[in-house]
C-alpha cells in the first residue's frame, strides 16, 4: 500500500489524467470534485499529500487552504496548489496562503510526480 | 578700511526728517505758549504802562516764531524731494541710537 | 492835496492794470506757460486776501481803541500757518485729491457727497459774507469820502451811494470777466490771482510807507514813538484774556473756514509744497501789515484832532500832512484790500452758490432732462455769473440798509465768529472718521442760529433787529434766554459770550449728532479717504455698474466742460485704455476720474448726481456703492473667489478621484478578464498536454490509448470553439460585425434551431411547446446569427433546467415596430441577483454540468442582438428561465443598448 494522496480537482479530464500517472507511479489517488466539502473529505481520508486546484465549485483552493493550516491537525499537511489562472503573483498568493509547492497549469507530468515525491519524503 | 555704510546714513536722514515733522507739528504750540504768555502777566492790574514792552515782546516773539518756521519748512520740503511724506510711520525709525 | 478828479483817474488807472495783469496772466496760463504765475510767492501774497480793508484802516482804529489787542486777529492765522503741518497740509492733499471746489463742497463731500450740508454751509457763508461785503464797500466809499471833503465845493460832492454802486458794479464785472473764465476741474483763476497778489505787494507797501512816514518823518524815529505810545491813552495793555484768547482762536479757526480762504488757500493751491513756504512768509506778512498800526494809531491820536475817525488814519495822517501821493498810495492799498477780498469771496460764494443751489435745483426740476445736457456748461457760467453778481447785490443792499453806520464796524468779528461755525465739522471731517452728516448738520444748524442770536442780530443794535425788552429781559421775559447771556451768563463781553456758546452748542450738537447716527455707506468712504487722505492716493471709488454708454458721458461732459475740453478728456482716457481713436470703456476707474473732473466744475454733490444718472439709469443707491467699494465686499469677492477655487479643485479632484477609481475598475476588470481567458484556455490545454505525456509512453493498453486519444481530441474541440467564441465577441463588442441581411420565416429559423440544440444532452426528455402559426412572419435579418441567438437559448435550457420534465415554450408575436419572440422554460430560473450578471462574459451560474462552456454564450447572443438592432433580455417572474429576444421588422440602425 503506497502512501495516499487525495486530488481536489474539478475538471474530469485534468484529474483522470493526474490519477493515472499517480497511480501508475504507485501513489493511493482519491479524487474529490468540488469545494464545499473538501475539508471534510480531506478529513477523512488523512492523504499524506493534498493536490488541490484553485478554481473549484464551491469555495475557492485557497479558503479550503485557508482552513486546512488554522486546523491543528491539518496544520502540517503537504499541499501542492494547481493553478490555471497563470497571472503574476498567483504562486506568490498560494505560498502565502499556506501553500508547499506550487504548479502552474498545464505542467508537467514528471514535474508533478517528482515534487510529490519530494513532498511526502520531507 | 571701512566700507561705506548707506544703511545707517539712509536711516539717520529719515529719523532726522521724522524728528523736524515733530517739530513742525509742536511749533504752533510753542507760538501758542509765546503768544499766550503775556495773560499771566495781569497787565491790567499793573500800573505802569504795558503796551510798549508788550508790543516789543510780541513782535520778537512773532519774529522767532517766522524764523523758526522759516527753517522747518526748509528742512521739510527739501527732504520732501527725496522722500513721499506719505510713506513715513511715525515714530517706529530705527534711530541710530 | 490831491484833487478828486486825479484820485478818480488813478483809481482808474489801477483798475485797468489790475485788468491787464489778469488778463495777461490768463494768456500765459492759456499758453501753458504757468512758471511764475504759480510760485509760492504769489500763492503766499494771495493769501493776503485775508487782510481786508476792514484791517488795512480798521486794525489802526481798533489799536487807537484799544491798544494791542488787534494782532490778536494775525495771531491766530499766524498759529494755524505755522501749524500748517497738523491741518492745512491735510486740507490741501484732500482738496486736490477729491477735487474740491469750496468749503461747501468739502464738506459736502466729506459728508456722504450730500447736498443739504451744501446748502447749509453755503447759506451761512452768504449771511455771514454779505455785512463783511458791505463794510468793504463801506471802507472805499469812506476812504473816497476823504478825498472829497478836502476838495473845494463844487465838483466834488460825490454821492456816496452812487460811488459805492460804481464800485460793486465794477468788481462785479471784474469778478465775472475773469472769475467765471473757464469751467476748469482745478477750479483755478489764474488771472485773479495774479492780480490779488499785485494787490497785496500794493497794500503791503502802501502801509509800511505810512508806517515808516509816520515813525520817521512824524514821529521822531523809533525811541520818539515809543515815547509817545508810554505817553498815549492806549499806553496801558489792559489784557483781558478771555478775549484775548478767544480772537485768537476766532481769527485762526476763520482763516480756515471764510470761503475766500478756503479759495486761495485749497482750491487756488497748484502745488502743496508752496504751503511750506507759506507758513512762515504768509505769518511775515501779517507781521509786516501790524508792524506800524501802534505807532500810527498813537500819532495819529495825537497829530489828528480830536473826534477824527481812527479807522481812517492811515488815509487822514498823511493827508493832513500834505502828503498827498503817500495818501494816494494809502488809498490804493485800502481800495487793493477791499477790491481783492470783494473779488475772491464773490468767486468762492458764487461756486457754492452755483454748485450746491442753482445747478442741484435746476437738474431736479429738470428730472430726467439731463439726458440732454447740451446747456449745461452754459447754465453753470450765467448762475455763476448771477451769483456774483447776486451776492455784489446783497453787499450794496446790505451795505444801503445798514446806513453804512458805526454798526459795520464790528461786522468784521462777528463775520468771523460766524465762519467759524464751519470748523467742527470741518476739524472732525479730515481727523474723525466718526463724524456723520447728521451731526454736522446739527452742529452747524446750532452754531448757526446760535451765532444768529447772541451776535449777528443783536449787532443791529438795541431796538433793531431784536427788541429792546428781548435783549434785556430775554424772549418771552425768560431772563436766561437773553442773547446776550444764555444761561443767566452776563459776566462774558458780548463777542467772547457768542464765540463760547456757538462753537460750544455747535461741537456738543456735531459730537452727539455723530455718535448718535448711523453714517451711510458713502459718508463712511468718504470719511476713510477724507481722515486717510495720507495713507493711500486714490480716494473711495464709486462707481462699479458698467451702466453708463460713453456717447451719453460725453455729451453731457461737453455741456459742462465744453466740447474742446471733454473731448481731450475722452481721447486722453481712451489712449490710457490703450483704445486711441475710440471712446473710453466705461471703467468704473474711468467714470471716477470723470466724476471728479466734473465735480471741479458743478461741485462734487451735482457731479455725483449727474453721473449717477447714465451710471445706472437710476440713482445709484448708496448700498450698491458700498457692495462695490467697501473693503468689506473685496475682501468677500476675495474669500468667494477662492471658496469657488477651492470647490473647482473639489470638483476637479473628485473628477479624478471617479476617473481613477474607473481605470482601476477597468483595470480589475481586465485583470479578471484575463484571469478569465488564461484559465478557460489553460484548462483544455492541461488536459491535453497530460494526456499526451501519458501517451508517449509505449506501454500504454490500446484501449486507454483510444480513450486518451478522444480526449484530447475532445478538448481540442473546446479549445477551439472558445477561441473562436473570444474572437466572435471581440468582433461584436466593437460593431464589426459583417450582416448578411436575408428574407426568411421566423418559423423555419426556430425550426432550425430547435434542431441544432437538439444534440446537447439528447439523452434528456426536453419538450418544446410552440404556437407554430404564430411564427410565421418575415424577418429581415442575419438569419444565421438570430439562429445563433436562438440555439443558445435553447441550449441553455436543455443543460441547466433542472425540471424532473424538462420543458420549453417557444412564443413569438409581432408588435408595433418588432418582434418578440420569447423563450421560457420551466425550471428554477435564475435567482434575482444573478439575473444582472447573466449576460456578462465568463458567466457561469451553476457547476454543476459543465458540458463545455466557457460562459461566454449569453454575451455572444446579446453582443449579437445589439448589432442586429434588437435585444435579449432576461424576464423574471415567468416561472422558469425566460428570455425575450426583441428584433426590429427591419434592420434599422444598430442598437447601442448594450455596454459591451
Amino acid at each position: 500500500m503506497g502512501r495516499r494522496i487525495l486530488l481536489i480537482e474539478d475538471e474530469p479530464h485534468i484529474a483522470e489524467a493526474i490519477r493515472f500517472f499517480l497511480a501508475r507511479d504507485g501513489w493511493t489517488v482519491a479524487t474529490h470534485d468540488n469545494g464545499l466539502d473538501a475539508l471534510e473529505v480531506i478529513r477523512a481520508q488523512e492523504p499524506h499529500v493534498l493536490v488541490l486546484d484553485v478554481m473549484l465549485p464551491g469555495r475557492s483552493g485557497y479558503e479550503i487552504l485557508a482552513d486546512l493550516r488554522a486546523d491543528a491537525g491539518l496544520a502540517r499537511l503537504p499541499v501542492l496548489v494547481l493553478s490555471a489562472r497563470g497571472q503574476e503573483g498567483e504562486r506568490a498568493r498560494a505560498e502565502a496562503a499556506g501553500a508547499s509547492r506550487f504548479m502552474a497549469k498545464p505542467f508537467a507530468n514528471d514535474a508533478i510526480l517528482a515534487a510529490l515525491r519530494d513532498m511526502a519524503g520531507s | 578700511m571701512t566700507p561705506p555704510r548707506p544703511p545707517l546714513f539712509l536711516a539717520r536722514q529719515s529719523y532726522r526728517r521724522r524728528r523736524m515733522m515733530d517739530a513742525a507739528r509742536l511749533w504752533p504750540l510753542v507760538g501758542a505758549f509765546l503768544f499766550f504768555l503775556p495773560i499771566l502777566w495781569h497787565t491790567a492790574e499793573t500800573p505802569q504802562p504795558d503796551t510798549v514792552w508788550g508790543g516789543l515782546y510780541l513782535f520778537t516773539a512773532w519774529t522767532l516764531l517766522i524764523a523758526g518756521a522759516l527753517v522747518l519748512s526748509r528742512i521739510l520740503s527739501h527732504s520732501d524731494t527725496r522722500e513721499q511724506p506719505g510713506q513715513m510711520s511715525e515714530d517706529e525709525a530705527p534711530g541710530p541710537g | 492835496m490831491v484833487p478828486f478828479k486825479i484820485l478818480v483817474a488813478v483809481c482808474l488807472a489801477y483798475v485797468c492794470m489790475l485788468f491787464m495783469v489778469a488778463f495777461a496772466a490768463e494768456r500765459r496760463a492759456q499758453r501753458g506757460q504757468i512758471g511764475w504765475l504759480r510760485s509760492p510767492l504769489v500763492y503766499t501774497l494771495s493769501l493776503s486776501i485775508y487782510c481786508t480793508a476792514w484791517t488795512f484802516y480798521g486794525a489802526v482804529g481798533y489799536a487807537a481803541r484799544s491798544g494791542l489787542e488787534f494782532v490778536t486777529i494775525y495771531l491766530g492765522p499766524t498759529l494755524v500757518l505755522v501749524g500748517w503741518w497738523w491741518v492745512l497740509r491735510k486740507l490741501v492733499r484732500i482738496g486736490r485729491s477729491q477735487h474740491v471746489t469750496s468749503i461747501a463742497d468739502l464738506i459736502s463731500a466729506r459728508y456722504g457727497k450730500s447736498n443739504v450740508l451744501g446748502v447749509i454751509v453755503t447759506l451761512m457763508s452768504v449771511v455771514a459774507a454779505t455785512p463783511y461785503i458791505a463794510l468793504q464797500l463801506q471802507s472805499v466809499t469812506l476812504s473816497f469820502g476823504v478825498f472829497a471833503s478836502g476838495a473845494p465845493e463844487g465838483w466834488a460832492t460825490p454821492d456816496q451811494g452812487a460811488t459805492t454802486l460804481w464800485l460793486a458794479g465794477g468788481l462785479t464785472l471784474f469778478t465775472i470777466l475773469f472769475g467765471t473764465r473757464n469751467l476748469d476741474a482745478n477750479e483755478r483763476h489764474h488771472g485773479v490771482v495774479m492780480a490779488i497778489a499785485l494787490e497785496a505787494v500794493v497794500k503791503l507797501v502802501a502801509l509800511l510807507a505810512v508806517g515808516i512816514f509816520t515813525v520817521w518823518s512824524v514821529a521822531g524815529g523809533f525811541v520818539d514813538v515809543l515815547a509817545r505810545i508810554d505817553a498815549s491813552p492806549i499806553a496801558d495793555w489792559p489784557l483781558a484774556p478771555g478775549r484775548w484768547i478767544g480772537l485768537t482762536f476766532v481769527s485762526a479757526a476763520a482763516v480756515l473756514t471764510l470761503p475766500r480762504m478756503f479759495q486761495v488757500m485749497v482750491v487756488e493751491n497748484s502745488d502743496e509744497r508752496h504751503l511750506a513756504t507759506a507758513s512762515w512768509a504768509f505769518p511775515l506778512y501779517l507781521m509786516l501789515m501790524s508792524l506800524f498800526v501802534i505807532p500810527i494809531a498813537v500819532v495819529g491820536l495825537q497829530a489828528l484832532p480830536e473826534g477824527a475817525n481812527p479807522d481812517l488814519f492811515v488815509l487822514t495822517l498823511p493827508l493832513t500832512q500834505g502828503q498827498g501821493k503817500l495818501a494816494m498810495l494809502a488809498f490804493l492799498g485800502g481800495f487793493s484790500s477791499a477790491t481783492s477780498m470783494v473779488i475772491v469771496a464773490a468767486i468762492a460764494l458764487a461756486t457754492m452758490v452755483s454748485n450746491h443751489v442753482v445747478t442741484p435745483l435746476w437738474l431736479s426740476l429738470r428730472r430726467g432732462g439731463t439726458r440732454a445736457p447740451g446747456d449745461v456748461r452754459g447754465l453753470v457760467l450765467m448762475s455763476r455769473r448771477l451769483s456774483i453778481a447776486g451776492i455784489l447785490a446783497l453787499g450794496y443792499g446790505y451795505y444801503r440798509l445798514s446806513g453804512g453806520g458805526a454798526a459795520l464796524a464790528a461786522i468784521g468779528l462777528i463775520s468771523f465768529v460766524g465762519a467759524a461755525q464751519i470748523l467742527p465739522c470741518l476739524l472732525g471731517g479730515i481727523f474723525w472718521r466718526g463724524g456723520t452728516g447728521t451731526g454736522a448738520a446739527l452742529g452747524l444748524g446750532t452754531g448757526f442760529l446760535v451765532w444768529l442770536y447772541t451776535l449777528y442780530l443783536p449787532s443791529f443794535g438795541t431796538g433793531g433787529l431784536l427788541s429792546e425788552t428781548l435783549m434785556t429781559a430775554g424772549p418771552w421775559g425768560i431772563g436766561w434766554l437773553r442773547p446776550q447771556a444764555l444761561l443767566g451768563i452776563d459776566t462774558l463781553d458780548p463777542l467772547l459770550h457768542a464765540i463760547f456758546w456757538s462753537l460750544v452748542l455747535n461741537t456738543a450738537g456735531y459730537v452727539l449728532g455723530s455718535l448718535a447716527t448711523f453714517p451711510g455707506p458713502v459718508e463712511r468712504m468718504q470719511g476713510v479717504a477724507f481722515v486717510n487722505v495720507f495713507d493711500h492716493d486714490p480716494v473711495a471709488r464709486g462707481w462699479s455698474r458698467g451702466g453708463a454708454e460713453a456717447e451719453d458721458l460725453l455729451a453731457m461732459s461737453q455741456g459742462i466742460l465744453g466740447a474742446e475740453e471733454a473731448q481731450q478728456f475722452f481721447q486722453r482716457e481712451a489712449e490710457a485704455q490703450g483704445k486711441a481713436g475710440f471712446l473710453p470703456e466705461t471703467t468704473p476707474d474711468f467714470i471716477e476720474r470723470l466724476e471728479r473732473r466734473l465735480g471741479g466744475a458743478v461741485g462734487a454733490a451735482t457731479a455725483h448726481a449727474m453721473i449717477a444718472q447714465f451710471a445706472v439709469g437710476a440713482v445709484v443707491s448708496a448700498q450698491d456703492l458700498m457692495a462695490v467699494a467697501s473693503e468689506a465686499q473685496q475682501i468677500l469677492e476675495y474669500s468667494t473667489q477662492l471658496e469657488a477655487k477651492s470647490d473647482e479643485l473639489a470638483r476637479t479632484a473628485r473628477q479624478l478621484t471617479e476617473a481613477n477609481d474607473k481605470l482601476t475598475e477597468l483595470s480589475v476588470q481586465k485583470d479578471a478578464f484575463l484571469s478569465q481567458i488564461s484559465h478557460e484556455l489553460r484548462t483544455p490545454m492541461t488536459s491535453i498536454r497530460a494526456f499526451s505525456e501519458i501517451l508517449m509512453d509505449r506501454d500504454l493498453a490500446s484501449d486507454m490509448q483510444q480513450k486518451y486519444a478522444g480526449i484530447i481530441h475532445d478538448e481540442t474541440i473546446r479549445l477551439t470553439r472558445l477561441l473562436d467564441d473570444l474572437l466572435d465577441l471581440s468582433v461584436l463588442e466593437n460593431r464589426k460585425m459583417k450582416l448578411n441581411i436575408k428574407v426568411a420565416n421566423l418559423h423555419d429559423l426556430i425550426d432550425r434551431a430547435v434542431r441544432s440544440a437538439s444534440n446537447i444532452r439528447p439523452e434528456r426528455d426536453f419538450a418544446i411547446r410552440r404556437d407554430v402559426s404564430s411564427e410565421h412572419m418575415p424577418v429581415v435579418t442575419d438569419t444565421d446569427r438570430l439562429v445563433q441567438v436562438f440555439i443558445n437559448l435553447v441550449s441553455n435550457a436543455r443543460k441547466y433546467c433542472d425540471a424532473p420534465r424538462a420543458e420549453m415554450t417557444i412564443h413569438a408575436r409581432q408588435r408595433k415596430g418588432g418582434i418578440i419572440v420569447d423563450f421560457i422554460d420551466n425550471g428554477s430560473g435564475i435567482a434575482g441577483k444573478a439575473q444582472t450578471v447573466v449576460f456578462e462574459k465568463f458567466t457561469r451560474l451553476t457547476d454543476t454540468a459543465r458540458a463545455g462552456g466557457a460562459g461566454l454564450g449569453l454575451a455572444i447572443c446579446r453582443e449579437i442582438m445589439a448589432n442586429l438592432g434588437g435585444t435579449i433580455a432576461y424576464l423574471p417572474g415567468q416561472g422558469g428561465a425566460a428570455f425575450r429576444v426583441t428584433l426590429p421588422i427591419r434592420p434599422g440602425g444598430r442598437s447601442d443598448n448594450a455596454d459591451g
